[in-house]
């Protein structure tokens, strides 16, 4: 290659006017064996250059922390579920509604036969306890044989 | 989008990612570190991705702005590491010993680089990227990154004829 093109090349380099073809034929330049012994000097700058495009990353890339993350989200979803239903059945549990009709009547004389009906059978009741009361006669008589 | 298709969608360019973190962050731990991290985001942001014009630029955006942040909180914390990277992963050929010493001697002086300027001629030099992409990756006009290209490739020459001369390289 002709010296004269090299140095003006090298001129138009250090200008950063060079387009990267021009770089190529630079670096393929000085690469080469035939280097003129007074551009000896820019030998390096070009070499490095070439030498170190070679340099590779090599390290595994870790991808899985995406997955991770949903990963995570997902126990949290799972968890509130899980909280939530709980609650919901165990409020509903023990807060069942209480049933609301109390066989209200709104006539008064419908009123007044079942309120007299359910007071006869409370006597009735009442009396069945009292005649069951009346052994304990028995044992008052006896008493009051032995404490006169 | 599965695994498998962010895979074949990042794998194009994530050794470009790793280089420019390297660049910026210059421990190769940190710098895969960085890598990683951008992936990561990148693979959460899965449903957006269609969005994008290029992911390839927002990678590259986004890897820029995590190391950029990196070596900032780093500077905060007053925490000076120097990485010197001193075990070399690849085996290096004995004949290729004294091509990487004047290499590495490249990679110093662009180490003494602003940040900006290192980016740009990673991005350029390296990368062989096309000013048009460097600009939108670094919302910078394209003029301006001639500007410090220019002036990083200078330096680089400088510092190079100097240690050429007093043959330290």
């Amino acid at each position: 290659m002709a010296l004269d093109r090299i140095e003006l090349l090298l001129e138009k380099y250090f200008e950063a006017e060079t387009t990267i073809a021009e770089e190529r034929e630079l670096k393929a330049y000085f690469s080469s064996e035939n280097v003129a012994p007074l551009l000896e000097q820019y030998k390096p700058i070009f070499g490095y250059a070439t030498q170190a495009k070679q340099e590779q990353y090599t390290a595994t890339i870790p991808l899985q922390s995406k997955k991770r993350i949903t990963v995570v989200w997902l126990s949290v979803a799972a968890s509130v579920v899980v909280l939530l239903s709980v609650s919901l059945f165990t409020y509903n549990h023990y807060n069942q509604p209480k049933p609301q009709d109390l066989g209200s009547i709104n006539d008064p004389e419908v009123a007044f036969r079942e309120t007299q009906k359910a007071l006869a059978m409370i006597s009735e009741h009442v009396n069945k306890g009292i005649g069951s009361m009346s052994y304990l006669n028995e044992y008052e008589q006896s008493k009051d044989k032995v404490f006169k | 989008m599965n695994q498998k298709e962010f895979m074949q969608l990042v794998n194009p360019f994530k050794d470009r990612l790793f280089r420019m973190a390297k660049r910026l962050l210059v421990s190769t731990e940190e710098a895969e570190d960085a890598t990683q991290e951008v992936l990561v985001k990148l693979w959460n942001r899965n449903e957006t991705l269609d969005e994008f014009k290029s992911i390839e630029a927002v990678a590259m955006t986004m890897t820029k702005n995590y190391c950029l942040d990196q070596l900032k909180s780093r500077r905060a914390s007053n925490l000076k590491i120097v990485h010197n990277n001193f075990t070399d992963r690849e085996a290096s050929l004995q004949q290729k010993v004294e091509d990487k010493d004047t290499w590495n001697w490249v990679e110093k002086i662009m180490n003494d680089l602003p940040e900006q300027q290192k980016l740009i001629v990673q991005m350029r030099d390296i990368e062989e990227m096309e000013f048009e992409e460097i600009s939108t990756i670094l919302e910078m006009s394209e003029s301006a990154i001639r500007t410090a290209l220019s002036r990083a490739r200078k330096t680089i020459r400088e510092t190079m004829i100097k240690t050429h001369h007093y043959g330290i390289g």
